[in-house]
């Protein structure tokens, strides 16, 4: 879904979010509260510099408005694969973006995380999947990596990749997937501003995904095997 | 007489970094705990999913270790794999060893369980988030011929402390995969020097993404690793900010070239950098 689509239907048409590049960024007021929003769009790379602003606009939420809950709207295509990027680190540069959020998250601000059009492995992974939880539109995308891309690396025919990702919920796309691996919580149907105020009410603070992930029967083994580590002699 | 660290397995480098005889294996191969998702691809499984986890003393501290095998599948991270160092760190919350040591050596996602991997990797981001949070210091180390890179590259960086050597390699897209992106002007991924320039142990030590840079010798490692064992870092608003000030700095810098960065940090001769030993880059004063 578009963005500004979204943001109208979640907040109206004053919604007061803004767009800088592909960064997205504002304050919108939500049943009297107000709300801090902070994502990307048009399938951003996600490079340091967009690493960088979406921690900034984090630590200022962490520092001049303690306790406000943040909405992490992800559309990406992944991390930024340059040979700059990866020469100035990174990976340095998401680690703090996920620590950042991680540190929102401890100083008891709720984070959640929307998945409103695609999200790819490593612009995803330090945004909604380490939110308190991560929610998605029915229509979006989560993927690793693009088919061919996947085939080379694994060496692995493209064809077979590609019929797995129709029946094999390890490979396919589709959020669903996710939402039976337990990465995803829940989709968002119907009354999107309905769906946001049932995502913060219930906002989790510890990481139920694996518990979730066996209880839908999606990721069977995560769970226990982390109890069999607890438990070994 | 020196034993390469690159060239061990993760057992023998557990062997080796630990107090002799220490290491007592959690789920070890015997109990055949291997990945669901391999045999549907026609691939061979591993009876401990590519790491092993438990406990050891080092230098008569306690400490939990987990040390990726690179020899299996890149030491990617799957199901098993990912739960097993989640597992980890969770018993290292209720029994609040000395230390959690990661000997990582990994391309990140295992793309062969990509859904599942993905999701693993960042409950192990969560896991030792909430470890570094308990006060108990997470300590990295990096030499294996696989390098650090995708999901475990941040993993990596989000440690209280990083151990690279000189032939390690720590970032987040592998060359491979930007050239296949980018095209070969953009990165050359068989230009080994130009690997190393942009993700190599110097480069890293150089511009301070890591903390301790070594040779790639295992006692070298097992010596910075005892030195590293009271080095928790707390996250605070203050630190976060310092690294924040420290990575947006970095934005002023134009061009994808080590050797022009290195000059901006105040390193001489630049170079001669690839020619050197550990000990005369450490020795240039540059931190």
């Amino acid at each position: 879904m578009d963005w500004t689509l979204l943001a109208e239907r979640l907040f109206g048409e004053h919604h007061g979010i803004t767009r800088d590049g592909d960064f997205l960024r504002g304050t919108v007021e939500f049943d009297d509260e107000p709300l801090a929003v902070i994502g990307t769009t048009a399938h951003a790379p996600i490079g340091v510099q967009l690493a960088l602003a979406q921690a900034r606009a984090v630590l200022d939420v962490i520092t001049r408005h303690p306790g406000r809950a943040i909405l992490l709207l992800i559309d990406t295509q992944g991390q930024q694969l340059r040979r700059r990027d990866e020469l100035l680190g990174i990976n340095r540069a998401m680690a703090h973006l996920g620590m950042s959020i991680d540190f929102a998250r401890r100083r008891g601000h709720r984070v959640i995380g929307l998945v409103y059009d695609q999200a790819l492995s490593g612009g995803f992974i330090t945004s909604g999947l380490i939110a308190d939880a991560c929610d998605a539109l029915p229509e979006a995308e989560i993927r690793v990596m693009r088919l061919p891309a996947m085939a080379r690396v694994t060496k692995l025919p493209e064809a077979l990749l590609a019929q797995l990702s129709e029946s094999n919920p390890v490979f396919a796309p589709g959020v669903g997937n996710y939402v039976a691996m337990g990465g995803v919580r829940r989709l968002w149907q119907g009354d999107l501003a309905q769906a946001l105020r049932e995502a913060l009410a219930d906002a989790p603070t510890t990481d139920r995904r694996a518990e979730d992930g066996a209880a839908r029967g999606g990721r069977r083994l995560a769970a226990s095997v982390v109890q069999r580590v607890l438990d070994a002699a | 007489m020196t034993t390469s660290y690159a060239e061990c397995s993760a057992r023998e480098r557990l062997a080796l970094l630990m107090d002799a005889g220490s290491f007592h294996e959690w789920l070890p191969p015997a109990q055949r705990l291997t990945s669901p998702h391999l045999g549907q691809l026609g691939l061979p499984a591993a009876f401990d999913d590519g790491v092993a986890i438990g406990r050891a003393t080092l230098a008569g501290r306690a400490v939990f270790i987990a040390a990726q095998e690179g020899e299996f599948m890149g030491g990617g991270v799957g199901e098993v794999h990912g739960a097993k160092l989640v597992g980890l760190f969770k018993r290292a919350l209720l029994e609040k060893p000395d230390a959690v040591l990661l000997l990582a050596e990994s391309g990140g996602v295992r793309l062969h369980e990509a859904n599942a991997g993905l999701i693993a990797v960042s409950e192990v981001m969560r896991a030792l988030l909430d470890v570094r949070a308990a006060g108990i210091p997470v300590i990295v180390l990096i030499g294996g011929a696989n390098g650090c890179f995708g999901g475990m590259g941040i993993v990596a960086r989000c440690a209280d402390h990083v151990v690279m050597s000189d032939t390690g390699r720590l970032a987040m897209s592998g060359p491979e995969v930007i050239e296949a992106s980018h095209g070969v002007e953009e990165f050359d991924s068989r230009d080994r020097a130009l690997v190393w320039r942009t993700t190599g142990g110097k480069h890293r030590w150089l511009s301070g993404d890591c903390d301790a840079l070594v040779e790639d010798d295992v006692a070298e490692f097992r010596a910075a690793a005892i030195a590293a064992l009271d080095a928790a870092k707390p996250i605070t608003l203050a630190a976060l900010e310092q690294e924040h000030a420290l990575l947006a700095s970095r934005l002023s810098y134009q061009g994808a070239e080590a050797m022009p960065l290195w000059a901006s940090l105040g390193v001489p001769d630049t170079a001669h950098i690839p020619d050197l030993d550990v000990a005369a880059v450490r020795g240039l004063g540059v931190r």
